[in-house]
């Protein structure tokens, strides 16, 4: 195959599979900055996927689906919220609750409403647009332009988040929340509040991205279909340091590893290709090994603060 | 859930992270697991309610499922002894506030070890294989656990991350072994050869699949009730959990009783991955965990973190998942309605530990 083509259709493929990682862990990363770990992203996913298809399966609107998706994650990330900031309970046990549930309630509606099969389903789905200005252009056109318009949104929340994050008198709230509760509490900030809203916030991103699975990249819906991307995004932040650009980073590396993953699956290479799809979470391993100074979480992460 | 590893600063934060989880009189531990489960089952029938369905039907066929025949309770016996192992692991780690959610992972690593290995008993004495094989696993098992471990202890990496990661590694390596050097020989499926006749755990009551590991796994419940409460180890293990700064001060090494922990505890799931592997599959193949190292998080838990009751939580998600296929044969309901149940479960007892710290 032509080079160029193959590079092309490899960075088209990255970036595909980059943007519903980077969306979740854009949303885990405010979760975590604001001190709670969101265990529960994969299922958060998977409820995102599934209502964006029933959403745009009924209605006809890939927007509409996405709606239905995103609310569909805000509903789990509630429950979460209610639970592990509301009482108090433990984050990582909560979270873990939450995938199940996802995982049952998915496939428990699906079967109901869809049947068994449900495999030949025509639902609605975004459809790629062209970047104006970008289209001719030679290689980078064809590279950036004709994704979905879910994808450009992705992209442009990196700069959205960290503008807020690191510019925003919000943003300070939330990292002072993240780093050091009692002090945020006694300088009259709410807490609560703030870490109610990041998680929220995780849980609409989630959806969105799970949405964009279902609507936007395969096309239907399957059991279990997010398969361990909500712990990549997990990993994401981590490799990412807890910065909204490093967490693109991350998300391009990890979605062009899964790129070329496939490639060599097509082609049969002599490096299996177990070992990319392995890569995320070795990376991420040494990372925290090897820049345990530097990649330092959010102090107050996965404590609860009681007044 | 106490994420700071071992910083002297943060004294109030290191104490009864574990005493949350375990209780403080085994009366209303008990009576509160209880009532979780009752709760969970009952907004369960509730959302089956909501679903369409008939609840009635379904409880009647999750019932059946587990337990209407000699055949379907050995069934029940039988998913419950990965669940009981992986639970003990899982809830060993916890006690030492080592939150490892890694016994998927390890679960994987030790059924690989074994059936690596498996295949190349052929002529050896049944006593000598089986126990090797299963030994094998667990010694993999615990590598995996340990190195979780070795990362907390060193260069202060949480575990929660780190075995969350490691799983995914164990998930990979296993896709990439059925796939590549450990194919069957005849090539066609991506999965193992049959590990050899003599290294399989002895089916004890035919037609039923009833095999030594269940009592194995009851064994491995008692030996670790012993050494939790009656050794030294367990006494460390016991304090580092309940509060890691006082443990220090007593002259208790935290470290390497943090690493030891993993290495039990992985060790238990490697043990179980191996016990599956050689009393029930014969072979490896990709999916092979099927989330019973999530699952037996729960089954820690509800068991309250202490080994007789994790025996009984097993035995009741062991019901449950067996229950769950006649679930899907005779209510024509997913079968994956179980773990919107597990979930619940897992809710309430959370709900649980936050009432009884508000209380007391």
């Amino acid at each position: 195959m032509d080079f160029w083509l193959l590079f092309i259709s490899l960075i088209r493929a990255g970036l595909k599979m980059a943007v519903p990682l980077l969306m979740t862990a854009l949303g885990e990363l405010f979760a975590e900055r604001a001190g709670v770990i969101n265990i529960g992203l994969e299922g958060m996913m998977l409820a995102g996927a599934f209502g964006g298809m029933a959403g745009s399966y009924f209605t006809g609107s890939p927007w509409i689906g996405l709606l239905v998706g995103v609310g569909a994650g805000l509903l789990f990330a509630a429950l979460f919220s209610v639970m592990s900031v509301g009482l108090g309970a433990d984050q990582v046990v909560t979270g873990a609750a939450i995938n199940l549930m996802a995982l049952g309630l998915t496939g428990v509606l699906y079967r109901r409403i869809f049947g068994v099969t449900g495999a030949a389903l025509s639902v609605q789905t975004f459809a790629p647009v062209g970047l104006p200005g970008f289209q001719d252009i030679p290689v980078l056109g064809e590279i950036v332009s004709g994704h979905t318009a879910l994808l450009y949104i992705g992209f442009a929340l990196v700069p959205v988040a960290t503008w807020v994050l690191f510019s925003t008198s919000l943003g300070l709230t939330i990292r002072s929340v993240g780093e050091y509760p009692r002090a945020a509490d006694t300088a009259g900030l709410a807490v609560s509040r703030v870490r109610h809203a990041c998680v929220l916030a995780s849980g609409v991103l989630a959806g969105a991205a799970g949405s964009y699975l279902s609507l936007a990249h395969s096309n239907t819906f399957v059991e279990g279909m997010s398969a361990g991307r909500g712990f990549i995004a997990l990993a994401i932040v981590i490799f990412g340091r807890w910065r909204p650009a490093g967490a693109m980073w991350a998300a391009l590396l990890f979605g062009l590893a899964n790129a070329v993953q496939f490639q060599f699956q097509a082609i049969g290479s002599a490096i299996p290709y177990q070992f990319f799809l392995m890569l995320p979470y070795v990376l991420t391993l040494l990372v925290l090994v090897l820049f345990a100074g530097r990649a330092r979480p959010p102090a107050a992460l996965a404590r609860a603060y009681e007044r | 859930m106490d994420l700071s590893i071992q910083n002297p600063k943060s004294k109030t934060q290191n104490q009864s992270t574990v005493r949350r989880w375990t209780g403080r009189r085994w009366r209303s531990s008990v009576l509160s697991s209880v009532i979780a489960v009752v709760s969970a089952f009952g907004i369960g029938a509730l959302i089956i309610r909501a679903a369409g369905y008939d609840a009635g039907v379904a409880l009647g066929a999750l019932l059946d499922g587990a337990g209407g025949s000699w055949y379907s309770l050995s069934e029940t016996l039988l998913r419950s002894c990965p669940l009981l192992l992986t639970g003990l692991a899982v809830a060993f780690a916890f006690r030492c506030g080592a939150w490892n959610i890694g016994a998927e992972g390890q679960f994987l690593v030790g059924a690989l070890a074994a059936a690596w290995a498996g295949p190349h008993c052929d002529g050896w004495p049944g006593y000598v294989a089986t126990p090797f094989l299963l030994l094998l696993g667990a010694c993999c098992g615990s590598i995996w656990g340990g190195i979780a471990g070795l990362l907390r202890v060193r260069r202060r990496v949480q575990e929660v991350i780190s075995t969350i990661m490691l799983n995914f590694v164990a998930i990979q390596l296993v896709s990439y072994a059925v796939h590549g050097p450990l194919m069957e020989s005849t090539g066609q499926f991506p999965q193992t050869s049959p590990i050899a006749e003599a290294a399989r755990l002895t089916r004890w009551f035919p037609p039923t699949r009833l095999h030594a590991g269940v009592f194995l796994a009851a064994l491995c419940a008692g030996l670790l009730h012993v050494l939790l409460f009656r050794t030294v180890f367990g006494y460390a293990v016991r304090a580092v959990g309940l509060n890691a700064t006082a443990a220090r001060s007593a002259g208790i090494d935290v470290p390497m009783t943090v690493l030891g922990a993993m290495c039990v505890s992985g060790g238990l799931a490697g043990l179980a991955g191996a016990v599956e592997l050689s009393g029930i599959t014969y072979r490896l193949y990709e999916d092979f965990a099927g989330g019973y190292g999530y699952t037996a998080i729960a089954v820690a838990l509800l068991g309250r973190l202490h080994p007789a009751g994790v025996v009984f939580s097993a035995l009741l998600f062991g019901a449950l998942e067996t229950g769950a296929s006649g679930l899907q044969r005779t209510a024509g309901i997913s079968s994956v309605l179980v773990y919107v149940i597990q979930a619940l479960i897992l809710l309430f007892v959370v709900g649980a530990s936050v009432y009884e710290r508000r209380t007391r």
